[in-house]
């Protein structure tokens, strides 16, 4: 009979620089205990070990800061949108952030299952001329094929990274060298990290740090979205 | 000045577990630091998992953060990785609230849980810039302080600390505080300080006091070298507990104990003559039921924590713990708030109260016979007998549980190979029990410690079992105790050589832990850092023995390193007990009887009389 009045409330935040080196993992447990803190009717599985229902669109890497993550939470009872938002305003620790909270159907697919894509902003420190970045960005974006290797299940596994760059620019200069914006395949497709661009590039060396953007779905599964 | 994000990012992405070098938790108080009159930095000399795990650190944080004219901040033992990248960058230990370097703290107040954490100590104060021996660091250089269990003997630490704190904590910390903030307005000396903190009831300053030494190289006598500093320094005893605190901090990285907790007793009242902790936090003072069921509901709303534990030396004897149990489990079925128990004796009722709150769960139970035989548990006045475990295994397999965990030590005084065998015997009889009701899925697993006499307690006078002798036992447990149904583990005998001679030692060990660490030891209770090599050298290097500090019977003669600190339990007592332990004669759990051991005369104790 609770079954009934549940809802699923997708919550989109951001995770600034004071807590980038938790874990994915981590990450979980810091939202579940900031929304018992606030109070949530959340709803729980079954089982010796309940646990909130949640999930997480994608994994976060540690050190990465993000803008637009997605998690959806199930409660046992409505709740609008802004409510949540706003006792949740105080239960967050520093460094996560409500960007917005929507009512989704919860007849949809499993958020995880729908991320096609993310894309990142990755800042280098990089003394050279932009010319030279802008010819290597020209360049791995010319290439048919980028064939490389990766370790996976402690076996050595050779992938095709170019079909999964799905945008790659230099943008705008910074403080100790540059930005560069770029649009990577995620998901069941396969899945390529901004490191391994920065490998493609040349750049495995030089110090940089990413911020998650934007997370991609396909356009259907994300239309039956009503504004809370 | 602090220490900076951008210098951090450099050498984070690099170690393990970066998170537990950034601070920003849940409950992390991030006090303005020009505002505070005396800035305090917390230290815990292990990892951040095991020292988030450290109930009477976050008491301390909690009390001195409520004073507007202190901070207190803290900082855990950087993993080797992360040590070794600081210092390649050239980054001083810091304080995880402010980011701030130790060295720009009033105070630094470290943790005393284990021997094995001392070398640790060292590595973080020279991580720190700090000169490691107290002698070479002027007024200019914080105030170095200990406490905790370790600090009931802290002759081994005499060298590197200004004073230690004997005792409850809650109250000697804001008095030494507020000597700190006073020396600091009249600028004082180092000395003028360390008097100051020496008149402090409870406050040992090891440089105010000589020790001298007799030719067999035991003590002859620790005197007070000024008027400030007493003869004996009686132990502070909070004789009322304060609201426990309920903002605890909670961890992102998953701490050990990754729950909240209430402390829903101090002190304990069985007497077990083994037990430093049963000794030195007498007398028992218990928090009512109502007190715990609010600090309960406080700590699920202040935290989020999914789980809490009620912790004491032993949770299943506070008095109304069924009822605390059951109404905990009623309150907080729905959203889910798990109640832990991490104590349970050997009897049904313990039993029956984990099948309360474990619920359908049933991880495992663990139980602590200490001993095989009915004999040795004599000795050791662990008054349980046979029937007890047995009945208690019972009712644990009865109710659902297949998998039960047992703690034994070998090497206890008197011990010989038949009271060993006898733990292999009680074994087998509780898996034949676990066989009834599990068939081949129960499982009994068991853990054996080697006993390690300690300070303040009746086996303060006896020696370490030699390293055959250990061997031996070894040997005959790993042969009697396998094939189905049954696990062993064991700690390694080097370990305990080393815990024995740092618990019972003297001033001059100082010099062997100095010498250990520059070789490099840190980290000793970790099994893949722990090298007996090192010590070892440093033991020959500075012509001591530790066999001398951990396998020399001592006799009632005998002054030891620690008489000067007056823990309240008198030394007749000890004795006393010792010698019926001997006897193989028990003593009565204190609330039977008042059984006289001093603390009556001595710090005040309720239940005598």
């Amino acid at each position: 009979m609770m079954q009934m009045n549940r809802q699923r409330l997708r919550i989109t935040f951001a995770r600034g620089e004071t807590i980038k080196y938790i874990s994915h993992l981590d990450l979980a447990r810091a939202w579940e205990r900031a929304l018992r803190r606030a109070g949530m009717p959340l709803a729980y599985s079954q089982g010796f070990n309940p646990r909130p229902k949640m999930a997480f669109a994608a994994a976060l890497p540690v050190g990465y800061i993000a803008t637009a993550e997605i998690v959806d939470v199930l409660l046992e009872e409505p709740l609008a949108p802004l409510d949540m938002a706003r006792r949740l305003a105080v239960t967050l620790p520093p460094g996560l952030r409500v960007v917005s909270i929507k009512k989704v159907d919860s007849r949809l697919p499993a958020l995880q299952s729908q991320v096609r894509a993310a894309e990142y902003r990755v800042s280098v420190v990089w003394e050279g001329d932009r010319a030279d970045l802008e010819a290597r960005v020209a360049a791995l974006l010319a290439a048919p094929t980028l064939p490389r290797e990766r370790m996976h299940k402690g076996r050595r596994r050779s992938y095709d990274l170019r079909p999964l760059v799905e945008g790659l620019r230099l943008e705008d200069e910074t403080a100790e060298g540059y930005c560069l914006w770029m649009r990577l395949r995620h998901g069941t497709g396969g899945t390529a990290r901004p490191e391994d661009v920065l490998d493609a590039l040349g750049l495995a060396d030089v110090l940089f740090s990413v911020e998650r953007i934007a997370l991609r779905f396909p356009v259907k599964s994300n239309e039956n979205v009503t504004e809370g | 000045m602090q220490i900076s994000h951008y210098l951090l990012d450099r050498i984070l992405p690099t170690v393990t577990m970066p998170a537990r070098y950034t601070g920003g938790e849940w409950n992390s108080i991030v006090k303005d630091w020009d505002a505070a009159q005396v800035r305090l930095v917390l230290a815990y000399p292990d990892v951040y998992q095991v020292g988030m795990s450290n109930l009477g650190l976050m008491i301390l944080y909690d009390i001195v953060n409520r004073r507007p004219d202190c901070l207190a901040e803290r900082v855990y033992a950087p993993w080797v990785d992360m040590e070794a990248a600081m210092r390649q960058a050239g980054i001083p230990l810091y304080s995880l609230e402010s980011r701030h370097p130790l060295r720009e703290f009033d105070v630094l107040g470290f943790t005393l849980p284990y021997e094995l954490n001392f070398s640790n100590v060292l590595n973080m104060l020279d991580l720190a810039g700090l000169p490691v021996l107290a002698a070479e660091r002027g007024a200019d250089w914080p105030l170095v302080i200990g406490g905790g269990v370790g600090a009931v003997n802290a002759e081994p630490l005499a060298d590197f600390f200004d004073a230690f704190a004997i005792g409850d904590g809650e109250e000697v910390i804001l008095e030494i505080l507020n000597a700190c903030a006073r020396a600091k307005e009249s600028r004082a000396g180092k000395l003028e300080l360390l008097r100051a903190l020496a008149g402090i009831p409870g406050v040992y300053v090891p440089s105010l006091y000589q020790v001298t030494y007799h030719d067999d190289g035991t003590v002859a006598a620790i005197t007070p070298t000024t008027p400030e500093a007493r003869p004996r320094i009686l132990r502070r005893v909070m004789s009322q507990l304060l609201p426990p605190p309920v903002d605890l901090i909670v961890p992102y990285v998953q701490a050990v104990h990754d729950r909240g907790m209430v402390e829903i007793a101090r002190g304990c009242t069985a007497g077990c003559r083994f037990c430093q902790a049963g000794m030195v936090y007498r007398p028992l003072r218990e928090r009512s039921l109502p007190e715990v069921l609010a600090a309960v509901e406080a700590i699920g709303r202040c935290t989020g924590y999914e789980e809490i534990a009620l912790v004491s030396l032993s949770s299943a004897s506070h008095p109304q713990i069924e009822e605390m149990v059951r109404e905990l489990i009623a309150r907080y079925s729905h959203p889910p708030l798990a109640v832990s128990l991490p104590s349970l004796r050997i009897d049904t009722f313990s039993v029956r109260l984990a099948e309360l709150f474990q619920g359908r769960r049933k991880t495992g139970l663990t139980f602590a016979p200490e001993a095989g035989s009915q004999r040795l548990r004599d000795v050791i006045n662990k008054r349980v007998t046979e029937a007890d475990l047995l009945a208690t295994a019972e009712a644990a397999f009865a109710g659902g549980w297949q998998r039960i965990k047992l703690y034994f030590m070998i090497g206890l005084p008197t011990e010989t190979l038949d009271d060993v065998a006898a733990i292999v015997e009680l074994v087998q009889e509780v898996r034949a029990v676990g066989r009834r009701y599990h068939g081949r899925r129960a499982q009994v697993n068991v853990s054996v410690a080697t006993f390690i006499p300690k300070p303040h307690t009746p086996f303060q006078w006896s020696p370490l079992v030699g390293e055959d002798d250990l061997a031996t036992r070894l040997a005959l447990l790993r042969r009697g105790v396998k094939g189905r149904g049954v696990q062993l583990s064991w700690h390694a005998p080097q370990t305990s050589l080393l815990e024995a001679a740092l618990a019972r030692g003297d001033r001059r060990l100082g010099r062997v832990i100095h010498r250990a660490w520059q070789l490099g030891a840190r980290f000793d209770a970790w099994p893949e850092h722990f090298g007996w090599e090192v010590w070892q050298r440093a033991f020959a290097a500075e012509g001591l023995d530790a066999d001398w500090y951990a396998r020399r019977e001592r006799s009632f003669a005998e002054v030891l390193p620690w008489d000067h600190i007056e823990n309240g339990v008198s030394k007749a007592f000890l004795w006393d007990e010792y010698r019926r332990a001997l006897h193989g004669e028990t003593t009565p759990d204190c609330r039977e009887m008042c059984v006289g051991c001093g603390l009556a005369e001595t710090l005040g104790c309720e239940g005598a009389g």
